[in-house]
C-alpha cells in the first residue's frame, strides 16, 4: 500500500472493487471489463486498485498497467465531475468544430485533456461520435449536443455550470 | 396472444441524432397530448431507430398515410394532435420542403432523399421498434436462421453467400462466402463468429444505426454464419462511445435467449450457439481483426501479423470468421430472397447496395443505402440535394482515414470496390464527407493523418516513425514554412508506409495525403511557393478579409461575430476590416447573408 491508511479505512476504501470482482472469473479476458466497471465506480484507476486487479488475475501489474495506457478510455489521474467530449472528426471538423473547442477552452480556462481545479470538468476530444449529421458536435457526459456554434456551445455550458 | 389493434401508429426516431435533436421531449408531450385527447387507446407511439436523415431531426412518421414530419418541435405537437391525428388534416408547414422548389412533400416516400435509396441492410431500420422482437419477427424476421438451420446445410449456406457475390462491407471487400469457406473448412473443438463494430472511421455512423435501429438482424446474420461454419459461441466487439446501440443489442440479445433463438438446440435443429457483447475501450485500431481478437482476449489491441489469417487461428488461437456490422446485416436477406435476388443488383464485382455516411458542406446529411454502381453524382446531387449555400462541389473523401478524396472531375464515377481503388480512395467503411472551396485540401490530409497518427499503436516501425515524420512535414506546410521537395519527400514516405506497414491501419494511412497530392498538387504548391492558402483556411497563409462595399447591406453581423474586433464602422455606416488585425478566420465571410465579405 502506498497510502497512509488504517486497515479499516483500505478495507471500506476496497469494497466495491471486491464487489466489482466478485462478478468476473480470474482469467485474463475479463481485464478490460472489470478496468471498465472499475473506473465507472471509482471515477479513475487508481494504482493500489491496479495492484489489487493484477493479484486478482495473476498478471502482473506492468501487464495491467500496459493494457490500461493503451486504451484511450482508462484514466489514471482523477477526472472532472462532468466529462466534454467536443468532435473532431471529419464532418465536424469541416463543420467548423475547431471553434468550438477553442471557445470551450477559454470559457473553463483549461486546454484539451485537462480538469479544472474544482473538479467540475473535465475536457477531451474524440474522434467521432457518430452524429456527423449535426456537425459539429459536442458531448457532455451522456448527452449530445449537436449543430453547435461558438456562442451556443455557451448556453449549453452554463446548463452545468452552478 | 392478442395484440391490440390501434387505428393509427405514430413512429418517432430515437436514434442518437434525433435524440439530440430533442426527439425525446417531443415523445413526451405527444404522449401527454394523446392522454389529454383520450387518444391513448387509439393512436400508438412507436420509438424506432435511425431513418438514416439526421439533418431533418427530430422526425416523425404519421402511419398508416405514411406522412413525414420533420424539423419539430415541442411546441408543433399539439397542432399535429389537433390537425391530423384528431381531424385528418395533414400539417403543411411541418412537412419536408423539397430544396430546389420549396414544394412540400407528404410521403416520405417521395422525397428524392428516399426515392433513390434501395434499403436491404438498412430495410427495418426507423421502420420497427427496435427493442420490440415481436416487430422483427412480424416484419420476416428470423425466417432466415428458421430456414439455414433447418432446410439447409452449411455447405449449401457458404455456396449461397458465395454466389451472392457479397463482399466485407467493413472496407477491404474481401469476398464473405470465401471467407467463411475457409473457417468452415479447418478442424477445430472451437470456433468463434465475430461482428466487428468497432466503428472507429470519424465520419462514419451505419454499424451504429443498424445496432440501434435493427439489432436482431445482426443476431440472425451471427447464427446463420455460427451454423455455416460450425461456431458455436459469437462476439459483437462494439466501441464504448455507441451505449445506446450496446443497450439495444443487449435487450435484443436477452430477448433471442428467451425465445430460444439463441443458446441450445435452436429450432430443434440440434445447433447451439451463445452470443456474447465485448465493449471496446477506446482504440481505433481495434477496428483492425487481429487487434480486435487481442483486445477480446484481455491484451493491449495491438495487430499481428497475417498470416495466419483468423479462419486457421484467430480468437484464443481457435478458427474464426470476423465480419462487419452490414455485412452480417445482408446475410439474412441473401439467404431468405436468395442470391439470386441479390446479385441482380450492383456492378460485376460489387454486388449489392452500400450503405454511406454521406455528411459534410451537404444539404441533406444522413445515412443513404445504394446499389453499387450508383454514381458519385447521384449521391451527392440528387440524394444529398446538393452543397450548402450555393457553394461549389470541390472534392468528396470516401473511406475515411484510410481513404482519399476525388475531385469533381470523377463526379460519374459508379461507386464500387475497384473503382474507388482506381482512382486512388476507398470503400473503407462508407464514409462519404462532401467538401467545397473553402475547404484547403493540405488541411484535410494533415487532418486525417494527425488522427491515424495518434491511433497508431506503434508496434511497427514505419506506421510509427513514418507517420510522424509526414504530419511534422505537413504542419510545417500549413504553417508557411514548407520547402521545396517536400512533395516528393511526402510522396516517397507514403509510398514506403503503404509496402511496409504491419496493418490495413499503417498501409492506408498514407491516402488521404497522397490522393490530395495527385489531384491538388497546385494546392500544396501554393501553400510551398506562394506562402498563400487558396481557400484561406491555414490562418498563418491567409490574406485578410475585404469587405465589398457596394455589396454591403450595413447588417452590421461581422462586427458582432468577429473575435479580434477587427471590423470598423465609419460615421456613414461603412464597415471594413482592418488588415492588421484580421486573423483570416473568416467568421465575418460566414456569418456575411449576402456573401459581400472575400478574401483579399
Amino acid at each position: 500500500m502506498v497510502c497512509n491508511c488504517t486497515y479499516e479505512e483500505s478495507t471500506k476504501y476496497l469494497e466495491p472493487l471486491q464487489e466489482i470482482l466478485k462478478n468476473y472469473q480470474t482469467i485474463e479476458k475479463n481485464l478490460v471489463p472489470i478496468l471498465q466497471d472499475v473506473q465507472d465506480e471509482y471515477g479513475y484507476l487508481p494504482r493500489d486498485i491496479l495492484s489489487e486487479i493484477a493479484t486478482y488475475l495473476d498478471l502482473s501489474l506492468s501487464q495491467v498497467f500496459g493494457v490500461v495506457t493503451f486504451y484511450s478510455q482508462f484514466h489514471l489521474k482523477p477526472r472532472g465531475e462532468n466529462i466534454i467530449r467536443v468532435c473532431t472528426g471529419t464532418a465536424c471538423h469541416v463543420r467548423g468544430g475547431s471553434e468550438v473547442l477553442e471557445q470551450i477552452q477559454e470559457e473553463l480556462n483549461i486546454k484539451n485533456g485537462q480538469t479544472t481545479d474544482d473538479l467540475s470538468f473535465t475536457l477531451e476530444t474524440v474522434a467521432c461520435i457518430g452524429a456527423c449529421g449535426l456537425a459539429p458536435v459536442i458531448m457532455i457526459n451522456d448527452e449530445t449536443y449537436g449543430r453547435m456554434t461558438a456562442e451556443k456551445v455557451l448556453d449549453v455550458l452554463g446548463e452545468y455550470i452552478e | 396472444m392478442k395484440e391490440k389493434i390501434y387505428r393509427s401508429h405514430v413512429l418517432i426516431c430515437t436514434g442518437t441524432g434525433c435524440v439530440s435533436s430533442g426527439s425525446k421531449n417531443i415523445k413526451h408531450e405527444l404522449q401527454d397530448e394523446l392522454a389529454d385527447n383520450n387518444l391513448l387507446d387509439e393512436i400508438k407511439i412507436v420509438e424506432t431507430g435511425c431513418h438514416g436523415f439526421c439533418e431533418k431531426g427530430p422526425i416523425m412518421i404519421v402511419y398508416p398515410e405514411g406522412v413525414f414530419y420533420c424539423q419539430l418541435k415541442k411546441e408543433d405537437v399539439q397542432e399535429i394532435v389537433q390537425e391530423h391525428l384528431l381531424k385528418g388534416r395533414i400539417v403543411d408547414r411541418l412537412l419536408f420542403k423539397e430544396p430546389l422548389t420549396e414544394e412540400s412533400i407528404p410521403s416520405y416516400k417521395d422525397i428524392d432523399f428516399y426515392k433513390k435509396q434501395h434499403r436491404i441492410a438498412l430495410a427495418n431500420c426507423g421502420k420497427i421498434d427496435p427493442e420490440s422482437i415481436e416487430e422483427y419477427i412480424a416484419n420476416n424476421g428470423y425466417e432466415a436462421a428458421g430456414k439455414a438451420l433447418t432446410e439447409m446445410t452449411p455447405a449449401e449456406i457458404i455456396e449461397e453467400v458465395k454466389s451472392s457475390g457479397l463482399r466485407g462491407r467493413g472496407g477491404g471487400g474481401f469476398p464473405t462466402g470465401l471467407k467463411w469457406e475457409f473457417a468452415y473448412k479447418q478442424d477445430s473443438d472451437k470456433k468463434y463468429v465475430i461482428c466487428n463494430a468497432d466503428e472507429g472511421d470519424p465520419g462514419a455512423f451505419m454499424d451504429r444505426s443498424i445496432l440501434e435501429g435493427d439489432p436482431h438482424k445482426i443476431i440472425e446474420g451471427m447464427i446463420i454464419c455460427g451454423y455455416a461454419i460450425g461456431a458455436d459461441e459469437g462476439y459483437v466487439y462494439v466501441r464504448a462511445e455507441y451505449p445506446l446501440a450496446i443497450k439495444r443489442l443487449q435487450k435484443a440479445i436477452s430477448n433471442a435467449e428467451e425465445l430460444g433463438l439463441l443458446g441450445d438446440n435452436i429450432f430443434s435443429s440440434g445447433f447451439n450457439f451463445k452470443l456474447n457483447i465485448k465493449k471496446g475501450a477506446g482504440a481505433f485500431v481495434c477496428g483492425e481483426e487481429t487487434a480486435l481478437m487481442a483486445s477480446i482476449e484481455g491484451k493491449r489491441g495491438m495487430p499481428n501479423p497475417r498470416p495466419p489469417y483468423p479462419a486457421e487461428k484467430g480468437l484464443w488461437g481457435k478458427p474464426t470468421n470476423i465480419n462487419n456490422v452490414e455485412s452480417y446485416a445482408n446475410i439474412p436477406h441473401i439467404i431468405a430472397k436468395g442470391a439470386e435476388k441479390f446479385s441482380s443488383i450492383g456492378t460485376e464485382n460489387s454486388k449489392g447496395t452500400k450503405v454511406f455516411a454521406l455528411t459534410g458542406k451537404i444539404k441533406n446529411t444522413g445515412l443513404v443505402e445504394v446499389p453499387m454502381g450508383t454514381t458519385l453524382r447521384e449521391v451527392v446531387f440528387d440524394i444529398g440535394g446538393g452543397l450548402t449555400e450555393g457553394k461549389k462541389f470541390k472534392a468528396i473523401q470516401t473511406g475515411g482515414p484510410s481513404g482519399g478524396c476525388i475531385p469533381s472531375n470523377y463526379l460519374d464515377l459508379p461507386i464500387d470496390y475497384d473503382s474507388l481503388l482506381e482512382v486512388g480512395a476507398m470503400m473503407g467503411s462508407g464514409g462519404m464527407v462532401v467538401m467545397d472551396d473553402s475547404t484547403c485540401m493540405v488541411d484535410v490530409a494533415r487532418f486525417f493523418l494527425s488522427f491515424t497518427q495518434s491511433e497508431s499503436c506503434g508496434k511497427c516501425t514505419p506506421c510509427r516513425e513514418g507517420t510522424k515524420r509526414m504530419l511534422e512535414i505537413l504542419n510545417r506546410i500549413c504553417q508557411g514554412e514548407g520547402e521545396q521537395g517536400d512533395i516528393l519527400l511526402l510522396e516517397e514516405f507514403g509510398h514506403h508506409i503503404k509496402e511496409t506497414a504491419l496493418c490495413g491501419l499503417g498501409q492506408s494511412a498514407p491516402n488521404p495525403v497522397l490522393s490530395t497530392i495527385k489531384y491538388f498538387k497546385k494546392e500544396y504548391e501554393s501553400h510551398i511557393y506562394d506562402k498563400r492558402c487558396p481557400a484561406g483556411v491555414c490562418s498563418e497563409l491567409s490574406a485578410a478579409f475585404v469587405i465589398n462595399k457596394e455589396e454591403c447591406v450595413g447588417c452590421g453581423q461581422c462586427v458582432k461575430v468577429c473575435p479580434v474586433d477587427a471590423v470598423i464602422r465609419d460615421k456613414e455606416e461603412n464597415y471594413s476590416i482592418d488588415d492588421n488585425l484580421c486573423i483570416s478566420c473568416g467568421a465575418c465571410a460566414q456569418k456575411c447573408p449576402v456573401d459581400a465579405i472575400k478574401q483579399g
